[in-house]
């Protein structure tokens, strides 16, 4: 095991950290902030940058997948279970081995670490949606359609927008888990701050880093839930009306 | 795709491939990944059911417990293990005390949401018939939650196989995860065998744990759950 | 009461009937609230009738009803239930002698129907065959089938079966007291219609004493051997007997809330069978035929459209018992509203309260 090491145990092996290091970071102390300053650039926020980025592609791709075919199962109910099925086959599988599994069809690149993401976004959104879709009271549509609305036009002025508060809920869990997930990604692929969390493990491990990327990646995923909650709570005024 | 035939050799040998480091067997490991799980899940349980019921029965606490659900999605497993790993260093303990952290959420959050969505004119018919609060609890409201309930278990346990085997990447071994984190020993061959284990094991657990929630929902809840056309189980949280 | 101290050991079965039922100078103030929700409410319904509680929302007819089983705690004041205090009584053996029907029914849905049904004797402790035996009583009483309805499951019935055996659970323990609160409201107009007149049919039988909520006025009418009319803030405005509150309201508002067609209502409660018939005198055979149990009203409504011929009345096996044209009911009409005695009233055999004179606990 590597490390079971006590607190006050000097590291064993501190890489070369140029110039820049400090005593501290030589000692393995608990957390050195000269480290994480003069690191910043070069390390962290480049692997923030593209943790962020990673998160963005996958949720937004995987809203589009389950977007349809939640809208499909609405339409038609038998779409329902088979489409439940995969995306809980999906969600499954345990991210470390997703990511190998796609390796071998596609390659340690990029498109393997998205496909992985977005594979776990379709059941959190898919759901989310539809159950969304499913909650407009049937005398709501039954207006719509009274009015002379056509399907079309009652789903973008009514259904989708009482659907709203369940779809961001889905977002916001799909956001969160994404940004859990993509620390994983550096496995395949060497982006995203699973990239410093690794180097801070192989090497010693080197505490500072572990939890300046370590809490990056925590704070990276509470700034977005609360972010979404502003933007739900924006979006769906009449939600608040009830008080909830 | 020649790597998927190396896989399944390295599974069919039982991962005693000529030239790789000797290994103390697949069903081995993830008998122990098994293990490992089942703690974390387990202490979880015993912490969280129990909270998250009565919270729900109290009809109190819902910021705490359905916050602390999305708390638990925000905390990303590799973290979690880097940072107990950072002040604790990473035996066994600290990897089952972040498994109880992970499972905590979901266990918690839809305990708590099982029972508090009991339709309330359910307990208040409960009630004036003359049932005590544990009369209430016990015949109303646990067979009702039961699939909420199980559902938070379900996603629990994924969670936590799948953390089991990310504690390998942060030095813990012991897991199926070893192989897959050792791509120099097992080579790439090793690894996909190792992650299509890893696979079928939280398939099976899943599997497992389905026919298990089936067996224990109440029947009358079964049709009324698929009259309803109910689709939400789980609250999810992600792995 | 003698039955009560059994009562008390053997549990609400050994109650042979129906228990009076008295709220003294009842008052339910909620915390943070200037105005009580239900102020100084004195009303005695007797054992065996049935008390409609009726008013707008905000009158606190429910708050009213849930006190009598403590589902919501007293203020002030006190309920006696068969002579004994309510509030001496441990909340949860109290409720298991008041059966109690809700709105939403509240069958739980992970129990079969005969599971629902025999909660209550479950939870005093009855002995399985005993409890199955009453079961099948039950259902038979409210008539479903207890072989092909008990085991099924509440998604798989209808709202009307829903409602019937949520009856039948709140009669299970054979409690001398029901509560129930809007029973009927979620039924659409026909079915209540039907669920009410089985109601009655089944109270006419077990004749319980019950306490009945709803907005509905026609409703209070139809199923009320007293109707309490409560106004905002819990206040009894009126209690008395259908009849008399239709003839005579106590003010502007209880006028207003039974409606500008009262004099309607009040024919709709008083069958051919109660009023004085023309005698039979040779009538042709194509004056149509009306039976003896068919209401005032609806004799009134034949008359207005069969081109001024008269009705014969028919008794069960379809023997003219006598006539009734539109001249003759106008005279019966205008008799009674002249307050002479009234000869709607004179046959009436159901209404004991037109006797006592006043209605106890009347303000």
């Amino acid at each position: 095991m590597l490390t079971a090491l006590p607190l006050d145990a000097a590291g064993p092996v501190i890489p070369n950290f140029s110039a820049h290091s400090s005593s501290c970071a030589v000692q393995n102390h608990l957390f050195c902030v000269d480290w994480v300053k003069s690191n910043w650039g070069p390390v962290l926020w480049p692997a923030l940058r593209q943790h962020v980025l990673l998160t963005l592609v996958a949720v937004a791709i995987g809203f589009a997948i389950s977007m349809s075919l939640a809208l499909l199962a609405h339409r038609h109910r038998w779409a329902e279970r088979p489409t439940l099925l995969f995306t809980t086959f999906l969600y499954t599988i345990p991210s470390l081995a997703l990511f190998e599994l796609l390796v071998a069809p596609i390659g340690q690149n990029v498109f393997a670490a998205e496909i992985a993401l977005v594979s776990y976004t379709l059941l959190i959104l898919f759901r989310n949606i539809l159950t969304g879709l499913r909650s407009v009271p049937a005398e709501v549509m039954e207006a719509a359609e009274g009015m002379g609305m056509t399907p079309r036009q009652a789903l973008l002025r009514v259904e989708l927008p009482l659907a709203l508060p369940a779809i961001v809920a889905g977002l916001r869990i799909a956001v969160v888990t994404i940004i859990a997930l993509a620390t994983i990604v550096y496995t395949i692929y060497n982006r995203g701050l699973g990239v410093p969390i690794h180097s801070a493990l192989g090497e010693g491990p080197f505490k500072t880093e572990l939890i300046a990327a370590g809490g990056m990646a925590i704070l990276l995923a509470l700034f977005a839930d609360g972010l979404l909650v502003a933007t739900q709570r924006l979006l769906t005024p009449w939600t608040r009306a009830r008080g909830t | 795709m020649s790597e998927f035939g190396g896989a399944f050799r390295f599974i069919l040998h039982d991962g005693a491939v000529a030239g790789y480091p000797n290994l103390p067997s697949l069903v081995h490991l993830a008998l122990e990944t098994l293990k490992v799980g089942a703690i974390g899940v387990g202490i979880s349980l015993v912490l969280a059911a129990p909270l998250g019921i009565w919270l729900g029965h109290i009809h109190r606490g819902s910021f705490f417990a359905i916050n602390i659900g999305n708390v638990g999605r925000a905390l990303p497993s590799l973290a979690v293990l880097a940072i107990g790993d950072a002040f604790l260093g990473l035996g066994l303990a600290v990897v089952e005390l972040a498994l109880v952290v992970l499972a905590f959420a979901p266990i918690v959050t839809n305990a708590y949401l099982g029972v508090v969505e009991v339709d309330p004119e359910l307990v208040d018919a409960a009630r004036g018939m003359g049932m005590s609060e544990l009369e209430i609890l016990r015949r109303v409201e646990l067979p009702l939650a039961v699939p909420l309930v199980f559902a938070g278990i379900r996603t629990a346990a994924l969670f936590v196989i799948s953390t089991a085997t990310i504690a390998s990447l942060a030095g813990f071994s012991g897991t199926l995860g070893d192989v897959i984190a050792n791509e120099t020993s097992y080579h790439f061959a090793g690894v996909l065998g190792a992650a299509i284990c890893v696979a079928a094991l939280a398939l099976a657990v899943e599997g497992a744990l389905a026919l298990v929630q089936r067996a224990i929902t109440p029947r009358g809840v079964r049709i009324e759950r698929a009259e309803r056309g109910a689709i939400a189980d789980a609250v999810i949280a992600g792995a | 009461m003698q039955t009560e101290d059994t009562a008390h050991i053997e549990g609400p079965s050994a109650y042979a009937q129906a228990a009076e039922l008295e709220l003294r100078d009842v008052r339910k103030c909620y915390p943070g609230q200037r105005e009580p929700a239900i102020s100084d409410l004195s009303l005695r319904v007797p054992a065996g009738e049935v008390c409609v509680l009726v008013g707008p929302s905000g009158s606190g007819k429910t708050t009213a009803m849930r006190l009598i089983n403590r589902m919501v705690a007293l203020t002030s004041g006190d309920i006696l239930l068969g002579g004994r205090s309510v509030l001496e009584r441990e909340p949860r053996e109290l409720r298991r002698e008041i059966g109690y029907v809700i709105q939403q029914i509240g069958l739980f849905p992970h129990q079969t129907v005969a599971e629902n049904i025999a909660t209550v004797p479950h939870l005093l402790g009855w002995p399985k065959e005993r409890v199955a035996a009453r079961v099948e009583e039950l259902l038979r009483l409210i008539g479903l089938d207890p072989e092909e309805m008990g085991p099924r499951y509440p998604a798989q019935l209808s709202g009307g079966q829903r409602q019937r055996v949520g009856v039948a659970r709140a009669l299970a323990a054979d409690p001398p007291v029901m509560l129930m609160d809007e029973p009927f409201g979620a039924i659409d107009p026909i079915n209540r219609g039907n669920l009410q007149d089985e109601f009655l049919g089944l109270q006419a039988k077990v004749r319980k004493t019950v306490v009945f909520v709803t907005h509905d006025i026609d409703e209070a009418i139809k199923m009320g051997d007293r109707i309490a009319i409560l106004r905002e803030g819990g206040v009894l405005a009126q209690y008395d007997t259908p009849k008399a509150i239709l003839a005579r309201p106590a003010d502007d508002f209880v006028a207003q809330f039974v409606g500008a067609d009262r004099g309607i209502k009040r024919l709709s409660l008083t069958t051919l069978a109660d009023v004085r018939l023309l005698a039979p005198n040779g009538q042709g055979p194509n004056v149509q035929r009306v039976s003896a149990r068919a209401s005032v009203k609806d004799a009134l409504s034949m008359l207005l459209t069969a081109h001024g011929e008269p009705l014969a009345v028919v008794d069960g096996d379809d023997r003219v018992t006598g006539l009734v044209t539109l001249s003759h009911l106008e005279r019966l009409i205008a008799e009674e509203a002249d307050g002479e005695e009234s000869p709607v009233a004179v046959a009436s055999g159901s209404s004991a309260a037109d006797r006592d004179g006043g209605p106890p606990g009347a303000p």
